[in-house]
Protein backbone atom coordinates (compact mmCIF):
# COMPACT_ATOMS: atom_id res chain seq x y z
CA UNK A 1 0.00 0.00 0.00
CA UNK A 2 2.86 2.44 0.81
CA UNK A 3 4.66 1.75 -2.40
CA UNK A 4 1.32 2.30 -4.33
CA UNK A 5 0.83 5.40 -2.97
CA UNK A 6 3.91 6.86 -3.28
CA UNK A 7 4.08 5.54 -6.96
CA UNK A 8 0.46 7.52 -7.54
CA UNK A 9 1.62 10.74 -5.76
CA UNK A 10 5.10 10.63 -8.25
CA UNK A 11 2.58 10.47 -10.96
CA UNK A 12 0.53 13.19 -9.91
CA UNK A 13 3.29 14.93 -9.03
CA UNK A 14 4.30 14.63 -12.88
CA UNK A 15 0.95 15.43 -13.85
CA UNK A 16 1.26 18.65 -11.60
CA UNK A 17 4.54 19.37 -13.27
CA UNK A 18 3.57 19.02 -17.02
CA UNK A 19 0.01 21.05 -15.93
CA UNK A 20 2.03 24.14 -14.51
CA UNK A 21 4.63 24.03 -17.30
CA UNK A 22 7.65 22.32 -14.75
CA UNK A 23 7.32 25.41 -12.49
CA UNK A 24 8.41 23.43 -9.07
CA UNK A 25 9.71 25.27 -5.99
CA UNK A 26 13.11 24.48 -5.26
CA UNK A 27 12.00 24.51 -1.02
CA UNK A 28 16.82 24.66 -0.52
CA UNK A 29 16.54 27.47 -1.91
CA UNK A 30 17.97 30.80 0.07
CA UNK A 31 16.85 33.88 -0.58
CA UNK A 32 19.01 37.30 -0.91
CA UNK A 33 17.46 40.66 -1.58
CA UNK A 34 18.95 42.68 -4.29
CA UNK A 35 22.78 40.85 -3.40
CA UNK A 36 22.58 41.79 -0.13
CA UNK A 37 19.66 41.73 2.57
CA UNK A 38 19.67 38.53 3.63
CA UNK A 39 16.23 36.96 4.32
CA UNK A 40 16.28 34.05 6.93
CA UNK A 41 13.60 32.01 5.48
CA UNK A 42 13.68 28.71 7.41
CA UNK A 43 14.64 28.34 10.96
CA UNK A 44 14.70 26.80 13.99
CA UNK A 45 10.69 26.89 15.76
CA UNK A 46 10.20 28.91 18.69
CA UNK A 47 10.05 26.84 22.06
CA UNK A 48 6.44 27.67 22.83
CA UNK A 49 5.42 26.27 19.19
CA UNK A 50 5.17 22.40 20.27
CA UNK A 51 4.09 20.87 16.99
CA UNK A 52 6.67 22.10 14.60
CA UNK A 53 10.51 22.17 15.06
CA UNK A 54 11.83 24.00 11.77
CA UNK A 55 9.80 27.56 10.72
CA UNK A 56 9.76 27.89 7.09
CA UNK A 57 8.88 31.26 5.13
CA UNK A 58 5.83 30.79 2.45
CA UNK A 59 8.56 31.87 -0.15
CA UNK A 60 10.02 28.41 0.23
CA UNK A 61 7.18 27.31 -1.20
CA UNK A 62 6.75 28.73 -4.21
CA UNK A 63 7.71 28.00 -7.95
CA UNK A 64 11.04 29.12 -9.22
CA UNK A 65 9.55 32.01 -10.97
CA UNK A 66 7.46 33.57 -8.39
CA UNK A 67 10.30 33.31 -5.72
CA UNK A 68 12.99 35.23 -8.50
CA UNK A 69 10.23 38.15 -8.50
CA UNK A 70 11.47 38.62 -4.47
CA UNK A 71 14.87 38.89 -5.43
CA UNK A 72 15.53 41.82 -6.62
CA UNK A 73 13.38 44.97 -5.73
CA UNK A 74 13.54 46.27 -9.79
CA UNK A 75 11.20 43.03 -10.24
CA UNK A 76 9.04 42.70 -6.86
CA UNK A 77 5.55 44.67 -8.21
CA UNK A 78 5.08 45.18 -4.49
CA UNK A 79 7.96 47.86 -4.80
CA UNK A 80 5.49 49.80 -6.70
CA UNK A 81 3.23 49.89 -3.48
CA UNK A 82 6.02 51.15 -1.30
CA UNK A 83 6.40 54.01 -3.57
CA UNK A 84 2.68 55.30 -3.62
CA UNK A 85 2.95 54.51 0.58
CA UNK A 86 6.12 56.70 0.87
CA UNK A 87 3.47 59.58 -1.18
CA UNK A 88 1.06 58.69 1.38
CA UNK A 89 3.90 59.34 4.17
CA UNK A 90 4.62 62.64 2.47
CA UNK A 91 1.01 64.06 2.09
CA UNK A 92 0.19 66.72 4.82
CA UNK A 93 -3.96 66.00 5.78
CA UNK A 94 -6.09 66.68 8.65
CA UNK A 95 -6.73 69.88 10.48
CA UNK A 96 -3.44 70.05 12.49
CA UNK A 97 -1.81 70.15 9.08
CA UNK A 98 0.27 67.38 9.22
CA UNK A 99 1.61 64.69 7.66
CA UNK A 100 3.76 61.46 8.92
CA UNK A 101 7.09 63.15 7.84
CA UNK A 102 6.32 65.93 10.11
CA UNK A 103 6.43 63.77 13.16
CA UNK A 104 8.79 60.76 11.64
CA UNK A 105 10.98 62.67 9.52
CA UNK A 106 11.79 60.22 6.91
CA UNK A 107 10.39 55.91 7.09
CA UNK A 108 13.81 54.83 8.28
CA UNK A 109 13.18 56.31 11.62
CA UNK A 110 10.93 53.57 12.10
CA UNK A 111 13.26 50.77 11.40
CA UNK A 112 12.18 47.51 13.36
CA UNK A 113 8.94 48.55 14.26
CA UNK A 114 7.29 45.70 12.25
CA UNK A 115 9.43 43.33 13.37
CA UNK A 116 7.84 43.54 16.98
CA UNK A 117 4.21 43.96 16.12
CA UNK A 118 1.69 43.49 17.63
CA UNK A 119 2.45 44.47 20.49
CA UNK A 120 1.08 45.73 24.17
CA UNK A 121 0.18 49.39 23.82
CA UNK A 122 0.32 50.87 27.03
CA UNK A 123 -1.92 53.57 26.90
CA UNK A 124 -4.75 51.70 24.92
CA UNK A 125 -4.64 48.97 27.41
CA UNK A 126 -4.75 46.70 24.45
CA UNK A 127 -2.46 44.95 21.77
CA UNK A 128 -2.18 46.94 18.94
CA UNK A 129 -1.19 46.28 15.01
CA UNK A 130 0.52 48.41 12.52
CA UNK A 131 -3.27 49.16 11.07
CA UNK A 132 -3.57 51.04 15.15
CA UNK A 133 -0.53 52.72 15.30
CA UNK A 134 -1.41 54.75 12.08
CA UNK A 135 -5.30 55.29 12.74
CA UNK A 136 -4.29 56.77 16.29
CA UNK A 137 -1.40 59.04 14.29
CA UNK A 138 -4.26 59.91 11.86
CA UNK A 139 -7.29 60.50 13.95
CA UNK A 140 -5.38 61.96 17.66
CA UNK A 141 -2.26 63.54 15.82
CA UNK A 142 -3.16 64.91 12.35
CA UNK A 143 -6.54 65.44 12.79
CA UNK A 144 -7.37 63.04 9.92
CA UNK A 145 -9.81 60.61 9.32
CA UNK A 146 -9.05 57.04 10.21
CA UNK A 147 -8.45 54.79 7.32
CA UNK A 148 -9.71 51.32 7.05
CA UNK A 149 -8.03 47.92 7.36
CA UNK A 150 -8.21 47.34 3.77
CA UNK A 151 -7.31 51.21 1.79
CA UNK A 152 -4.85 51.08 -0.38
CA UNK A 153 -3.05 53.68 1.38
CA UNK A 154 -3.38 51.88 4.13
CA UNK A 155 -1.92 48.91 2.60
CA UNK A 156 0.56 50.99 1.31
CA UNK A 157 1.50 53.05 4.21
CA UNK A 158 2.28 49.42 6.12
CA UNK A 159 4.38 48.32 3.30
CA UNK A 160 6.49 51.27 3.51
CA UNK A 161 7.33 51.28 7.16
CA UNK A 162 7.54 47.32 6.79
CA UNK A 163 10.65 47.35 4.34
CA UNK A 164 12.23 49.42 6.82
CA UNK A 165 13.14 46.81 8.70
CA UNK A 166 13.15 43.84 5.93
CA UNK A 167 15.74 41.48 6.88
CA UNK A 168 15.00 41.30 10.58
CA UNK A 169 14.31 38.73 12.56
CA UNK A 170 10.66 38.75 13.79
CA UNK A 171 10.59 39.02 17.43
CA UNK A 172 7.09 39.80 18.62
CA UNK A 173 6.67 39.30 22.61
CA UNK A 174 3.98 36.62 23.96
CA UNK A 175 3.90 37.70 27.66
CA UNK A 176 3.24 39.93 30.19
CA UNK A 177 0.14 41.85 29.30
CA UNK A 178 0.08 40.24 25.51
CA UNK A 179 -0.56 37.27 27.24
CA UNK A 180 -3.96 36.56 27.35
CA UNK A 181 -4.54 38.24 23.54
CA UNK A 182 -2.05 35.72 22.44
CA UNK A 183 -3.74 32.90 24.50
CA UNK A 184 -7.02 34.01 22.68
CA UNK A 185 -5.04 33.91 19.07
CA UNK A 186 -4.14 30.81 19.99
CA UNK A 187 -7.25 29.24 20.24
CA UNK A 188 -8.68 30.25 17.16
CA UNK A 189 -5.72 28.78 15.27
CA UNK A 190 -6.79 25.44 16.40
CA UNK A 191 -10.45 26.40 16.33
CA UNK A 192 -11.98 24.15 13.37
CA UNK A 193 -14.46 26.63 11.54
CA UNK A 194 -17.12 26.34 9.18
CA UNK A 195 -19.19 23.45 7.40
CA UNK A 196 -15.88 22.12 6.30
CA UNK A 197 -14.42 21.80 10.00
CA UNK A 198 -10.65 22.86 9.03
CA UNK A 199 -8.91 25.15 11.52
CA UNK A 200 -5.47 26.86 10.51
CA UNK A 201 -3.54 24.43 11.76
CA UNK A 202 -5.38 21.23 9.85
CA UNK A 203 -3.66 23.27 6.44
CA UNK A 204 -0.98 24.79 7.49
CA UNK A 205 0.90 22.89 10.87
CA UNK A 206 -0.51 19.53 9.73
CA UNK A 207 -0.39 19.35 6.00
CA UNK A 208 2.07 22.31 5.04
CA UNK A 209 4.49 20.89 1.92
CA UNK A 210 1.02 19.20 0.40
CA UNK A 211 -0.54 19.84 -2.21
CA UNK A 212 -4.08 20.79 -1.77
CA UNK A 213 -5.74 20.55 -4.85
CA UNK A 214 -3.25 23.04 -6.94
CA UNK A 215 -2.19 25.08 -3.82
CA UNK A 216 0.63 23.83 -2.39
CA UNK A 217 0.59 24.54 1.82
CA UNK A 218 2.88 26.57 3.59
CA UNK A 219 3.23 27.16 7.02
CA UNK A 220 0.85 30.57 6.85
CA UNK A 221 3.40 32.12 8.05
CA UNK A 222 3.05 35.87 8.14
CA UNK A 223 6.42 37.77 8.52
CA UNK A 224 6.03 38.53 4.52
CA UNK A 225 2.77 40.95 4.94
CA UNK A 226 1.58 42.96 3.31
CA UNK A 227 2.35 40.85 0.86
CA UNK A 228 2.01 41.68 -3.10
CA UNK A 229 -0.47 38.43 -4.63
CA UNK A 230 -0.15 37.64 -8.33
CA UNK A 231 -3.66 36.82 -8.19
CA UNK A 232 -4.95 40.01 -7.46
CA UNK A 233 -1.81 42.69 -8.49
CA UNK A 234 -2.26 44.50 -4.92
CA UNK A 235 -0.84 44.43 -2.02
CA UNK A 236 -2.51 42.44 0.63
CA UNK A 237 -2.70 43.14 4.84
CA UNK A 238 -2.58 39.85 6.74
CA UNK A 239 -6.53 40.07 7.69
CA UNK A 240 -7.88 39.97 4.28
CA UNK A 241 -5.51 36.78 4.00
CA UNK A 242 -7.28 35.44 7.34
CA UNK A 243 -10.38 36.08 6.11
CA UNK A 244 -10.39 34.36 3.12
CA UNK A 245 -8.96 31.27 4.75
CA UNK A 246 -12.20 31.23 7.34
CA UNK A 247 -14.54 31.82 4.40
CA UNK A 248 -13.22 28.50 2.41
CA UNK A 249 -14.16 26.72 5.77
CA UNK A 250 -17.10 28.00 4.79
CA UNK A 251 -17.49 29.93 8.12
CA UNK A 252 -18.80 32.95 8.90
CA UNK A 253 -15.39 34.74 8.71
CA UNK A 254 -14.36 37.52 11.08
CA UNK A 255 -14.07 41.29 9.87
CA UNK A 256 -10.30 42.68 9.35
CA UNK A 257 -9.62 44.70 12.13
CA UNK A 258 -11.70 42.71 14.38
CA UNK A 259 -10.06 41.90 17.80
CA UNK A 260 -10.91 38.20 17.11
CA UNK A 261 -8.41 38.62 14.18
CA UNK A 262 -5.83 40.82 16.18
CA UNK A 263 -5.34 38.38 18.60
CA UNK A 264 -5.28 36.02 15.38
CA UNK A 265 -1.55 38.06 14.36
CA UNK A 266 -0.42 38.56 17.61
CA UNK A 267 -0.04 34.60 17.58
CA UNK A 268 0.70 33.56 13.59
CA UNK A 269 3.23 36.40 14.20
CA UNK A 270 4.66 34.70 17.33
CA UNK A 271 4.85 31.48 15.41
CA UNK A 272 7.16 33.03 13.11
CA UNK A 273 9.65 34.43 15.22
CA UNK A 274 13.46 33.89 13.92
CA UNK A 275 12.14 34.23 10.96
CA UNK A 276 12.74 37.36 8.76
CA UNK A 277 10.90 40.45 7.82
CA UNK A 278 10.21 39.91 4.55
CA UNK A 279 7.72 42.57 3.38
CA UNK A 280 6.77 43.03 0.82
CA UNK A 281 7.23 39.33 -0.11
CA UNK A 282 5.33 38.25 -3.42
CA UNK A 283 2.96 34.89 -3.76
CA UNK A 284 0.22 33.54 -6.10
CA UNK B 1 -32.81 1.48 12.55
CA UNK B 2 -35.65 4.21 11.88
CA UNK B 3 -35.53 6.15 8.47
CA UNK B 4 -37.01 9.11 8.85
CA UNK B 5 -39.59 9.28 6.01
CA UNK B 6 -38.62 12.88 4.05
CA UNK B 7 -39.34 10.68 0.88
CA UNK B 8 -42.89 10.58 2.37
CA UNK B 9 -43.32 14.06 0.87
CA UNK B 10 -41.97 13.64 -2.17
CA UNK B 11 -44.92 10.79 -2.33
CA UNK B 12 -47.86 12.89 -1.68
CA UNK B 13 -46.83 15.49 -4.14
CA UNK B 14 -46.52 12.50 -6.63
CA UNK B 15 -42.80 12.89 -7.11
CA UNK B 16 -42.10 10.34 -8.52
CA UNK B 17 -39.80 7.56 -6.81
CA UNK B 18 -41.17 5.99 -3.74
CA UNK B 19 -37.79 6.21 -1.29
CA UNK B 20 -37.23 6.79 2.10
CA UNK B 21 -33.75 9.21 2.58
CA UNK B 22 -32.23 8.64 5.75
CA UNK B 23 -31.72 12.94 7.30
CA UNK B 24 -28.46 13.35 8.14
CA UNK B 25 -28.92 13.47 12.36
CA UNK B 26 -31.12 10.52 11.42
CA UNK B 27 -27.94 8.51 10.09
CA UNK B 28 -27.12 5.21 12.22
CA UNK B 29 -23.52 4.29 12.27
CA UNK B 30 -22.24 1.66 13.78
CA UNK B 31 -19.10 1.25 16.78
CA UNK B 32 -16.50 0.99 13.88
CA UNK B 33 -18.19 4.26 12.16
CA UNK B 34 -20.28 2.14 9.04
CA UNK B 35 -23.79 2.81 7.74
CA UNK B 36 -25.34 -0.33 6.73
CA UNK B 37 -28.32 1.08 4.77
CA UNK B 38 -28.74 3.23 1.86
CA UNK B 39 -29.06 6.95 2.58
CA UNK B 40 -31.65 7.55 -0.04
CA UNK B 41 -33.15 4.18 -0.21
CA UNK B 42 -31.81 4.01 -3.82
CA UNK B 43 -28.55 2.21 -5.52
CA UNK B 44 -25.94 4.59 -6.22
CA UNK B 45 -24.60 5.44 -9.80
CA UNK B 46 -20.95 4.86 -10.25
CA UNK B 47 -21.07 7.54 -13.07
CA UNK B 48 -22.91 10.28 -11.16
CA UNK B 49 -20.19 9.38 -8.42
CA UNK B 50 -17.51 10.24 -10.22
CA UNK B 51 -18.34 13.55 -11.39
CA UNK B 52 -19.52 14.18 -7.67
CA UNK B 53 -15.70 13.53 -6.32
CA UNK B 54 -13.89 15.34 -9.40
CA UNK B 55 -16.39 18.93 -9.67
CA UNK B 56 -15.05 21.51 -7.31
CA UNK B 57 -18.45 22.43 -6.28
CA UNK B 58 -19.23 19.00 -5.21
CA UNK B 59 -17.46 16.54 -3.34
CA UNK B 60 -14.11 18.39 -4.33
CA UNK B 61 -12.43 14.99 -3.10
CA UNK B 62 -9.82 15.26 -5.29
CA UNK B 63 -8.34 18.60 -3.69
CA UNK B 64 -6.95 15.94 -0.76
CA UNK B 65 -7.42 12.53 -2.64
CA UNK B 66 -5.29 11.63 -5.26
CA UNK B 67 -6.71 8.87 -7.83
CA UNK B 68 -4.74 7.14 -10.91
CA UNK B 69 -7.94 6.32 -12.72
CA UNK B 70 -8.82 9.85 -12.62
CA UNK B 71 -5.78 11.29 -14.60
CA UNK B 72 -8.14 13.21 -16.66
CA UNK B 73 -8.85 15.58 -13.92
CA UNK B 74 -6.16 17.96 -13.35
CA UNK B 75 -4.58 18.52 -9.50
CA UNK B 76 -5.58 15.86 -7.36
CA UNK B 77 -4.47 16.95 -3.55
CA UNK B 78 -2.36 15.03 -0.93
CA UNK B 79 -4.07 15.57 2.00
CA UNK B 80 -5.87 12.35 2.41
CA UNK B 81 -4.66 8.88 1.06
CA UNK B 82 -4.61 7.53 -2.40
CA UNK B 83 -7.56 6.03 -3.33
CA UNK B 84 -6.66 3.31 -5.43
CA UNK B 85 -8.04 0.21 -4.49
CA UNK B 86 -10.19 1.47 -1.55
CA UNK B 87 -12.51 -0.90 -2.07
CA UNK B 88 -10.23 -3.51 -1.58
CA UNK B 89 -9.78 -2.12 1.98
CA UNK B 90 -13.44 -1.18 2.68
CA UNK B 91 -16.75 -2.75 2.19
CA UNK B 92 -19.93 -0.65 1.11
CA UNK B 93 -21.10 0.27 4.46
CA UNK B 94 -17.41 1.32 5.49
CA UNK B 95 -16.89 3.44 2.80
CA UNK B 96 -20.92 5.27 2.97
CA UNK B 97 -20.14 6.12 6.68
CA UNK B 98 -16.10 7.62 6.20
CA UNK B 99 -17.97 9.56 3.32
CA UNK B 100 -20.94 10.40 5.17
CA UNK B 101 -19.21 11.59 8.57
CA UNK B 102 -15.59 10.17 8.40
CA UNK B 103 -15.06 11.41 12.11
CA UNK B 104 -16.84 8.19 13.07
CA UNK B 105 -14.47 6.10 11.64
CA UNK B 106 -11.38 8.16 12.35
CA UNK B 107 -11.51 10.15 15.11
CA UNK B 108 -10.74 14.00 14.90
CA UNK B 109 -9.95 13.02 10.95
CA UNK B 110 -9.26 16.68 8.47
CA UNK B 111 -11.58 15.19 6.26
CA UNK B 112 -15.18 17.18 6.20
CA UNK B 113 -18.26 15.64 6.93
CA UNK B 114 -20.37 15.40 3.99
CA UNK B 115 -23.48 14.16 5.50
CA UNK B 116 -24.16 16.20 8.60
CA UNK B 117 -26.01 19.17 8.87
CA UNK B 118 -25.25 20.25 12.63
CA UNK B 119 -22.34 21.06 15.42
CA UNK B 120 -20.48 23.45 13.43
CA UNK B 121 -18.31 26.71 14.99
CA UNK B 122 -19.28 29.32 12.87
CA UNK B 123 -21.16 28.13 10.03
CA UNK B 124 -21.25 30.04 6.76
CA UNK B 125 -23.45 30.76 3.88
CA UNK B 126 -21.24 28.20 1.59
CA UNK B 127 -18.18 30.24 0.44
CA UNK B 128 -19.71 34.07 1.14
CA UNK B 129 -17.97 34.58 4.48
CA UNK B 130 -21.64 35.60 5.83
CA UNK B 131 -23.34 33.81 8.66
CA UNK B 132 -25.04 30.69 7.66
CA UNK B 133 -28.98 31.74 6.43
CA UNK B 134 -30.62 28.54 7.61
CA UNK B 135 -30.21 26.09 10.40
CA UNK B 136 -29.88 22.93 10.15
CA UNK B 137 -27.79 23.61 7.21
CA UNK B 138 -27.77 21.55 4.42
CA UNK B 139 -25.32 18.70 4.18
CA UNK B 140 -22.43 18.96 1.71
CA UNK B 141 -23.64 16.67 -0.31
CA UNK B 142 -27.18 14.86 -0.82
CA UNK B 143 -28.35 11.36 0.34
CA UNK B 144 -28.31 10.54 -2.96
CA UNK B 145 -24.84 12.03 -3.94
CA UNK B 146 -23.58 10.19 -1.58
CA UNK B 147 -25.04 7.14 -2.44
CA UNK B 148 -23.59 7.76 -5.96
CA UNK B 149 -19.88 8.53 -4.15
CA UNK B 150 -19.77 5.22 -2.71
CA UNK B 151 -20.63 3.26 -5.77
CA UNK B 152 -17.95 5.24 -7.32
CA UNK B 153 -15.60 4.20 -4.52
CA UNK B 154 -16.69 0.65 -4.78
CA UNK B 155 -15.42 0.57 -8.29
CA UNK B 156 -11.65 1.43 -7.41
CA UNK B 157 -10.23 -2.04 -7.17
CA UNK B 158 -7.02 -3.27 -7.95
CA UNK B 159 -7.05 -6.69 -7.17
C1 LIG C 1 -8.49 24.61 3.71
C2 LIG C 1 -7.11 24.93 3.96
C3 LIG C 1 -6.74 26.19 4.72
C4 LIG C 1 -7.13 26.60 5.97
C5 LIG C 1 -8.10 25.92 6.92
C6 LIG C 1 -6.42 27.82 6.24
N1 LIG C 1 -5.64 28.16 5.18
FE1 LIG C 1 -4.29 29.69 5.09
N2 LIG C 1 -3.84 29.20 3.17
C7 LIG C 1 -4.36 28.12 2.47
C8 LIG C 1 -3.80 28.09 1.14
C9 LIG C 1 -4.13 27.06 0.06
C10 LIG C 1 -2.91 29.19 1.05
C11 LIG C 1 -2.03 29.60 -0.15
C12 LIG C 1 -0.80 28.75 -0.17
C13 LIG C 1 0.00 28.90 1.09
O1 LIG C 1 0.74 29.90 1.25
O2 LIG C 1 -0.13 28.05 1.99
C14 LIG C 1 -2.95 29.85 2.35
C15 LIG C 1 -2.17 30.96 2.69
C16 LIG C 1 -2.13 31.54 3.95
C17 LIG C 1 -1.26 32.63 4.31
C18 LIG C 1 -0.27 33.33 3.38
C19 LIG C 1 1.12 32.78 3.59
C20 LIG C 1 2.16 33.52 2.78
O3 LIG C 1 3.33 33.13 2.86
O4 LIG C 1 1.84 34.47 2.07
C21 LIG C 1 -1.51 32.90 5.62
C22 LIG C 1 -0.85 33.98 6.46
C23 LIG C 1 -2.54 31.98 6.08
N3 LIG C 1 -2.88 31.17 5.03
C24 LIG C 1 -3.04 31.94 7.36
C25 LIG C 1 -4.11 31.12 7.76
C26 LIG C 1 -4.76 31.21 9.05
C27 LIG C 1 -4.34 32.14 10.17
C28 LIG C 1 -5.78 30.30 9.04
C29 LIG C 1 -6.87 30.07 10.07
C30 LIG C 1 -7.70 31.17 10.37
C31 LIG C 1 -5.73 29.61 7.78
N4 LIG C 1 -4.72 30.15 7.01
C32 LIG C 1 -6.55 28.56 7.41
C33 LIG C 1 -5.25 27.19 2.96
C34 LIG C 1 -5.83 27.20 4.23
C1 LIG D 1 -9.75 18.16 3.53
C2 LIG D 1 -9.28 16.87 3.09
C3 LIG D 1 -10.22 15.79 2.60
C4 LIG D 1 -11.31 15.87 1.75
C5 LIG D 1 -11.90 17.12 1.10
C6 LIG D 1 -11.78 14.53 1.57
N1 LIG D 1 -11.03 13.66 2.29
FE1 LIG D 1 -11.24 11.61 2.35
N2 LIG D 1 -9.72 11.47 3.73
C7 LIG D 1 -8.93 12.52 4.14
C8 LIG D 1 -7.95 12.02 5.08
C9 LIG D 1 -6.86 12.86 5.77
C10 LIG D 1 -8.19 10.64 5.21
C11 LIG D 1 -7.44 9.63 6.09
C12 LIG D 1 -8.12 9.53 7.41
C13 LIG D 1 -7.28 10.07 8.51
O1 LIG D 1 -6.22 9.48 8.77
O2 LIG D 1 -7.63 11.11 9.06
C14 LIG D 1 -9.30 10.32 4.34
C15 LIG D 1 -9.79 9.04 4.14
C16 LIG D 1 -10.69 8.68 3.14
C17 LIG D 1 -11.04 7.32 2.77
C18 LIG D 1 -10.40 6.04 3.31
C19 LIG D 1 -9.13 5.91 2.48
C20 LIG D 1 -8.30 4.66 2.63
O3 LIG D 1 -7.38 4.54 1.83
O4 LIG D 1 -8.52 3.84 3.50
C21 LIG D 1 -11.96 7.42 1.77
C22 LIG D 1 -12.66 6.28 1.04
C23 LIG D 1 -12.20 8.83 1.51
N3 LIG D 1 -11.40 9.57 2.36
C24 LIG D 1 -13.06 9.34 0.54
C25 LIG D 1 -13.32 10.68 0.33
C26 LIG D 1 -14.34 11.18 -0.57
C27 LIG D 1 -15.21 10.30 -1.43
C28 LIG D 1 -14.34 12.54 -0.46
C29 LIG D 1 -15.25 13.56 -1.09
C30 LIG D 1 -16.66 13.32 -1.07
C31 LIG D 1 -13.26 12.89 0.45
N4 LIG D 1 -12.68 11.75 0.91
C32 LIG D 1 -12.89 14.19 0.77
C33 LIG D 1 -9.05 13.86 3.75
C34 LIG D 1 -10.05 14.38 2.93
Amino acid sequence: MKLTSLKVVASSALALALATGGAQADQEADLIINGDTEITVRTAAPAHLENLSEILSGWTFRTDETQALQMDDFDNPGMIFVDQGLDVWNTVEGSADKSCASCHDGPESLKGLRAELPKWNEDAGKVYTMEMYINDCRTERMGAEAYGWSDKNMVNLTALISVQSRGMPVNVAIDGPAQSTWEQGKEMYYTRYGQLELSCANCHEDNYDNYIRADHLSQGQINGFPTYRLKNAKLNSTHDRFKGCVRDTRAETFKPGSDEFVALELYVASRGNGLSVEAPAVRN
Amino acid sequence: MKPTLIGVTCLMLGAGAAVAETAPQAVEYDEYGAVAASLSGAAGDPVEGRVVVSTKSMGNCVSCHAISEMSDVPFHGEVGPVLDGVADRWNEAELRGIVANAKMTYDGTIMPSFYKDTGYVRPGDAYTGKAAKVAPLPPLLTAQQVEDVVAYLMTLKEE
